[in-house]
């Protein structure tokens, strides 16, 4: 797992969740760190950060809920 | 070159025709063929689609200029442009290439009108609550439920239907010709008349399954979110033409009534409420365009920027409108002057796309984060 992905995407989150601390592995959707409007805002920031295109059939949930997860995902694309 | 000919030949068009007719379509309650098919010559309808699907592949300042210019002229223009452009977008950006073929392509030529029903009887702002129901049958999807206020239902050749399949959000694309499907005219509307709404009911209506444009828990956020965020971007600049009109208008009147023996511009009130109609357009013009050159960088703040764009500038455009009344006196609120147009459409912005309500909820849960230095 690339480090520089995830701090890439760690200092995104930082700046929108409103927790002190929040770890790798946890579900920003189901702790209701975020909301479906910020889905939106990060699709958008993973497409223009790696260069890469979210497509209708990625859209899952699983693939943007956690640090870790948005790190896979995006690694994913990125090898394809 | 092309985009700048598209915007030279609407803004000839819209000063020749739609200007001087629009209160005709309002009255009559329908934009004419004959518009519609010159707005394609055009290549109005293929605005925001690539060029790869013969459209004309605008960037955002443009976009938001065709909507302007429409804008200007008449709200139910506007929404024409709106709804239309949301069904490019969605299939641009989340359909199949098999889906792009059979409607991207011809929807850009203008060949087919588009619309957007995701609003129902039960249903407006809470879009989680949606009743319309997709059910697997075989290799099809069958649609049950009713959508209400859509624009262009009367004319509209293919519908972008939102529903649940199974529980879970989705979203499909839906002809006119489909059995089971009734349409059936909303007349006397308060502002947008010439809009052409319609409700839509469908009765076991069968689509195949490759009309699907996505299903699972994050489709209403982003395919629904990202189709309402262009429509919101549009309204934006349509509300900040509709101000300018108004602008317009009052400004001709003001130099040519006069009452105390001097023209209406000179009395010091006069010119307080023209220069509350100057400021409200010129930030609504600001704001549109921040959200503009977020969204040609594709910024994740693009979404918060279009929001506030499209609330800021349809509160300024009601604001105006009122005013432009207001400095009509009695002409104002007749129809030989087109203000009275301009006051009813103005309400509608706040309304559609993200009402007023919705709009401030997002911007107060995200405004810091986003648009506050
Ligand atoms: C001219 C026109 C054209 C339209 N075209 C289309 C179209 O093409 N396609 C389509 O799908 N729909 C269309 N609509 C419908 C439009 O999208 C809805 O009217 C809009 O989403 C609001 O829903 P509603 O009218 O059901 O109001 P409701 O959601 O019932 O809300 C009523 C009022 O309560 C407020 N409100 C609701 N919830 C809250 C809350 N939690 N807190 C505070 N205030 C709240 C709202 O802001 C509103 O002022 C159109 C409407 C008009 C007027």
């Amino acid at each position: 797992m690339s480090q520089a992905i995830v701090n890439t995407v760690r200092q995104f989150l930082e700046e929108y969740i409103r927790v002190e601390k929040f770890e790798n592995d946890e579900n920003i959707f189901a702790k209701k760190y975020v909301n479906s409007l910020f889905a939106m805002q990060l699709i958008l920031f993973i497409e223009k950060s790696f260069g890469i295109k979210v497509e209708n059939e990625d859209l899952d949930i699983d693939n943007f809920s956690s640090v870790n997860a948005i790190t896979d995902f995006v690694s994913s694309k990125s090898t394809v | 070159m092309k985009n700048k000919q598209l915007l030279e030949s609407l803004s000839a068009y819209s000063k020749e025709v739609l200007i001087p007719q629009a209160g005709e379509y309002d009255a009559c309650q329908a934009v004419p063929q004959s518009v519609v098919a010159e707005l394609a010559k055009m290549g109005v309808f293929g605005a925001n689609v690539d060029t790869e699907y013969g459209g004309q592949a605008l960037n955002a300042f443009e976009i938001g200029k065709v909507s302007e210019l429409l804008g200007y002229a008449s709200g139910s223009l506007l929404s024409l442009f709106t709804v239309h452009s949301m069904m490019t977008f969605a299939l641009q950006r989340w359909g199949s290439d098999w889906q792009k073929d059979r409607w991207l392509t011809p929807l850009a030529a203008g060949n087919l009108i588009g619309a957007f029903a995701v609003s129902e009887p039960e249903v407006g702002s809470d879009v989680n609550g949606l009743l319309t129901e997709f059910t697997l049958e075989d290799d099809c999807i069958v649609v049950n439920g009713s959508k209400q206020w859509i624009s262009f239902a009367q004319t509209a050749d293919v519908f972008f239907v939102a529903g649940k399949l199974n529980g879970a959000p989705a979203t499909l694309v839906v002809e006119r010709d489909t059995p089971g499907l009734e349409i059936t005219p909303i007349s006397n509307m308060y502002g947008f008349r010439a809009g052409m709404l319609g409700k839509l009911t469908f009765n076991h209506c069968k689509v195949p399954k490759a009309h699907m444009l996505g299903q699972n828990p994050l489709i209403l956020a982003q395919i629904v979110g990202s189709v309402l965020d262009h429509g919101r971007f549009t309204i934006a600049w349509g509300a900040l033409g509709l101000s300018n009109a108004c602008v317009d208008a009052s400004i001709h009147y003001t130099k040519t009534r006069y009452q105390f023996g001097e023209p209406l511009y000179q009395h010091q009130l006069i010119q307080q409420m023209l220069t509350n109609m100057l400021v409200a357009t010129r930030s609504s013009r600001l704001m549109c365009m921040d959200a503009a050159s977020a969204r040609d960088e594709s910024d994740a703040d693009m979404i918060i920027k279009t929001a506030a764009a499209k609330y800021c500038s349809a509160e300024n455009a009601l604001k105006t409108a009122n005013d432009a009344a207001q400095i009509h006196g009695a002409n104002g609120l007749s129809d030989q002057f087109p203000v009275e147009r301009y006051l009813r459409d103005a309400k509608v912005f706040g309304i559609i796309e993200g009402s007023v309500q919705m709009l401030q909820m997002m911007i107060a849960s995200q405004g810091n984060q986003w648009i506050s230095h």
